[in-house]
């Protein structure tokens, strides 16, 4: 496992300097606004530790942020900058809702079913990026944003044209058949939100793992990102990379939406905005160093910390807004990892002549 | 200035990086207005030295004495306060600014809060003139040719007033008329009192232009000779610690049967010029058959026509009879061509994968390297462990990151990836470019064992020496197309320049195929 000792030695330490840099700043910024922050510090672990309920909570708030930053992450690997993981998402919601709610089937065929046809709704709306982009030489960038705004609208028109549970700004609720909850889990803890996402999410990081690193395609998926040049060389199609890449980036977006619905919510709602959770991915894929391991850490820390916030406010009476600036001088210092690595420069050199 | 008369005086300057002792203890000395060659392989400290007087880098160890004070240069800017001006390798141009606008950059002279554009055009058109630095001060570097290119970078060093010039590698990047005009204006730099130190592992330039020669080896000086009193043969040696053979042993042999044949290509350039117009040739199976030209007149389309790489108009490429025509890169591969690329940074390599992977780049898709869709991490460290023996690629070791081998290293890489493919046609685009002495007498020895071995070699390269030394024939590409083939065996440089020049009227013998 080589490989996987090399991903936490060299993603591990600037991650973990700037998180600490960043509850220094907001450390910083609580004090400055009249708070105390090691008060503020320990609510928020309170609240991510320490009853089941938050803790499952937590976990619940984690896991649409593996998808996602998944999702990024692996159109990075190829050289993609994914910024429409968030619509992608929203279709992935929008399919395990219409399979959810329209059909009437077996829990075996239904559950996976609503699943496989989310996460294609999810793949098929950022192959589509990848196909401008491939066919047509259109950004990325610019068109999977724009993406991002249909997927919206669409999503809220199929909502409110076939699924509408009258009188409500929602859809009729999923059946039973097709939900992904894990009863005795919320049983155990106590009515937290649980469900098979969690852990689809885990194998998704496994997955992500395999595919780049063990298999051929992933092998010109990766040569693509790095050079195209010597992918097309080499005799890759590098446009049908590019599409293939973009697909399984918008399966993982997929999936995670479909969670949100089979998992969490048991319907959809009409969206005034976007739930986030793609924007957040993006953060996630960065301070992961779009590794898969690392991915999930981010996720962890991320999602810890934005369901934690509520903690703050409520044990500290810190305003959920400093716990943001906490999350964006993390992202910050992870996004500036020169500033970091200079920072724990004398460090590293200090400890390597002792160990010298 | 002290009593010798010496500009720059470096004293056992030691520079270590992890792993390795780039520069051991290294005497240096520049006269005042000498010419001062430091001449060594890839890799033997001689940029490192080089970074180091112009302050990019800090010794651990030594002394650097400037006019004969004792200094400190801890910074580029305090290198041109000293009068130090560096031409780097890579050049450092704004490309959409003009020629002006790139040498006053960091140091424009003002008209009240705005750029006196006027006057900066002034000052750059004298100091050209004076010494004979031929550019247009309003042209865009984006518009202007890689001579031309470098013409501004040594102009930017003397607008800010440098005595000393540095240049690193300045003629890798030239063709040959343009390496001429450079070894005049470095010559008249030099007569107008400048001290000028030109890095190069070529020794030919060493020859013709230098007074004085400094040789390193793995970061150590080797010796300093006067120029004159030395030659080629004996700095090959000091340089690789060797006797060297500059001529590639090589019998006649008799031509087998056609492998390539490539007839009336035509292919659309980026302009409205054609980039290949109908051009027509054929290989034949144990010969080497060089193209000569001047870079830019299609040979590199003809290269990405005949992999696949792009679609041609017209015309028809054959290998062993096959129709290859419009192939894509994958079966042309699979067909039995090798394809040494001409820029192996681009092309020939992932960089960011280990060498490891960077081995399969062509291969991966074989169910030798893996079935059902995985990749046979075994079977490809084993094929890379090979090959790096058999190829003598120095490398930490077969999971080193490509980007982090020298350049040698990296093209030995790519024959053995290519050769070892057992391919019918080996085609080898400038596969000597960048490359040190030892590199190159290697890489020659494989492409002629190739062909001794049977297979049929495509040589595309813009240097005289390499083509007489390798081809069995050798055919001139001039816009677009072959006009002409000249004898390989004796060597007839005037005549190969003009068909060069596409003067076809005068090779009488220079008929086409």
């Amino acid at each position: 496992m080589d490989t996987l000792k090399k991903i936490f030695n060299t993603s591990l330490i600037v991650p973990v300097v700037s998180i600490l840099l960043g509850l220094i700043i907001g450390a910083i910024a609580m004090f400055a606004g009249g708070y105390n922050p090691l008060v503020a510090y320990q609510s928020l672990f309170e609240r991510v530790i320490g009853s089941p309920y938050h803790m499952g909570e937590t976990i619940r708030a984690i896991t649409p942020l593996i998808f996602t930053g998944l999702a990024v992450a692996f159109a990075f690997r190829t050289g993609l900058f994914n910024i429409g993981v968030e619509g992608q998402f929203i279709m992935g919601m929008t399919g395990a809702t219409l399979v959810g709610v329209l059909l009437d089937l077996p829990w075996y065929i239904h559950g996976p079913l609503a699943i496989v046809v989310g996460a294609l709704f999810g793949g098929l709306w950022a192959g589509l990026v990848g196909y401008l982009k491939a066919k047509r030489g259109v950004n990325e960038v610019i068109s999977s944003i724009m993406l991002n705004w249909t997927a919206l609208y669409l999503a809220n028109y199929i909502v409110a044209k076939f699924l509408l549970e009258p009188g409500q700004q929602k859809s009729k609720p999923v059946h039973e058949s097709a939900l992904m909850s894990i009863d005795w889990l919320v049983e155990l803890m106590d009515k937290a939100r649980m469900h098979w996402g969690t852990f689809v999410a885990i194998a998704c990081v496994v997955i992500f793992y395999i595919l780049l690193w063990r298999t051929k395609q992933g092998y010109e998926l990766r040569a693509v990102g790095h050079n195209p040049d010597a992918a097309l060389y080499a005799g890759m199609n590098v446009n049908s990379t590019i599409v293939k890449s973009m697909f399984f980036s918008g399966i993982f977006a997929g999936l995670g939406g479909v969670f949100e619905v089979l998992g969490v919510f048991g319907n959809q709602t009409i969206m005034a905005a976007s739930p986030g959770y793609g924007f957040d991915g993006i953060a996630v894929a960065l301070l992961g160093g779009n590794t898969p391991i690392g991915v999930l850490l981010g996720a962890i820390l991320f999602g810890g910390l934005s369901y934690g916030s509520g903690g703050m406010s409520f044990g500290a009476g810190v305003p959920s807004e400093i716990v943001r600036i906490v999350i964006g001088s993390v992202i910050f210092f992870v996004a500036a990892h020169g500033i970091v690595k200079f920072i724990i420069k004398p460090f590293m050199a200090k400890k390597k002549k002792e160990a010298a | 200035m002290n009593q010798s008369g010496a500009v720059v005086q470096l004293k056992g300057i030691t520079k270590r990086f992890p792993g390795l002792v780039a520069n051991d203890s290294i005497n240096f000395e520049l006269k005042k207005g000498e010419i001062h060659a430091l001449l060594g392989e890839n890799g033997a400290g001689k940029s490192t030295l080089m970074n180091i007087l112009f302050g990019l880098y800090q010794p651990d160890e030594g002394e650097i004495w400037i006019n004969g004070q004792k200094t400190v240069i801890d910074g580029a800017s305090k290198a041109i306060d000293l009068g130090i001006g560096m031409v780097h390798q890579h050049f450092k141009l704004v490309q959409p600014f003009t020629v002006a606008e790139n040498i006053v950059l960091g140091n424009e002279p003002k008209k009240g809060m705005t750029v006196d554009y006027k006057l900066a055009n002034q000052k750059v058109k004298s100091i050209s003139e004076r010494y004979g630095l031929k550019v247009d001060p309003q042209m865009r570097i984006q518009d202007i040719t890689v001579g031309m290119q470098q013409r501004v970078e040594i102009l930017k060093t003397l607008y800010r007033g440098a005595e000393i010039v540095i240049f690193d590698e300045p003629t890798a990047v030239l063709t040959v008329q343009e390496i001429e005009e450079l070894l005049t204006i470095i010559r008249n730099l030099a007569a107008e009192g400048k001290s000028i130190i030109i890095i190069t592992h070529k020794l030919k330039e060493v020859m013709a232009l230098s007074d004085t020669v400094t040789v390193i080896r793995r970061g150590k000086v080797i010796s300093t000779v006067k120029t004159s009193e030395t030659n080629e043969r004996q700095l090959a040696e000091l340089m690789v610690g060797r006797d060297v053979n500059f001529k590639v042993e090589k019998t006649k042999r008799q031509a087998g049967e056609v492998v390539l044949s490539v007839d009336n290509l035509r292919m659309k350039g980026d302009q409205s010029k054609m980039a290949l117009d109908g051009t027509s040739f054929q290989v034949r199976a144990g010969e080497i058959f060089g193209i000569a030209g001047v870079d830019g007149n299609g040979q590199s389309e003809l290269i990405y026509a005949i992999t696949g790489m792009r679609k041609v108009q017209s015309g028809k490429v054959t290998l062993g009879g096959r129709d290859l025509t419009n192939a894509t890169p994958r079966s042309v591969s699979t067909a039995g061509v090798g394809h040494i690329p001409e820029d192996r940074h681009k092309h020939g390599l992932v960089l960011d994968f280990s060498l490891s992977e960077n081995m399969i780049l062509n291969t991966y898709f074989k169910p030798e390297y893996g079935k059902s869709g995985f990749i046979d991490y075994k079977a490809m460290d084993e094929l890379a462990d090979k090959l790096v023996k058999e190829y003598d690629v120095r490398t930490s070791g077969i999971h080193t990151h490509a980007r982090a081998l020298s350049g040698g290293n990296q093209q030995k890489a790519i024959i053995a990836r290519e050769i070892n493919k057992d391919p019918d046609l080996i085609i080898a685009v400038q596969p000597t470019r960048g490359l040190d002495i030892g590199a190159i007498e290697f890489v020659h020895k494989r492409l002629v064992d190739a062909r001794n071995e049977g297979k049929a070699v495509l040589l595309v390269s813009f240097e005289l020496d390499e083509l007489y030394a390798l081809s069995d024939r050798i055919a001139v590409m001039y816009e677009g197309k072959l006009v002409g083939e000249v004898d390989a065996d004796e060597r007839n440089d005037e005549q190969l320049g003009l068909l060069m020049a596409g003067n076809t009227g005068s090779a009488d013998n220079g008929g086409r195929e």
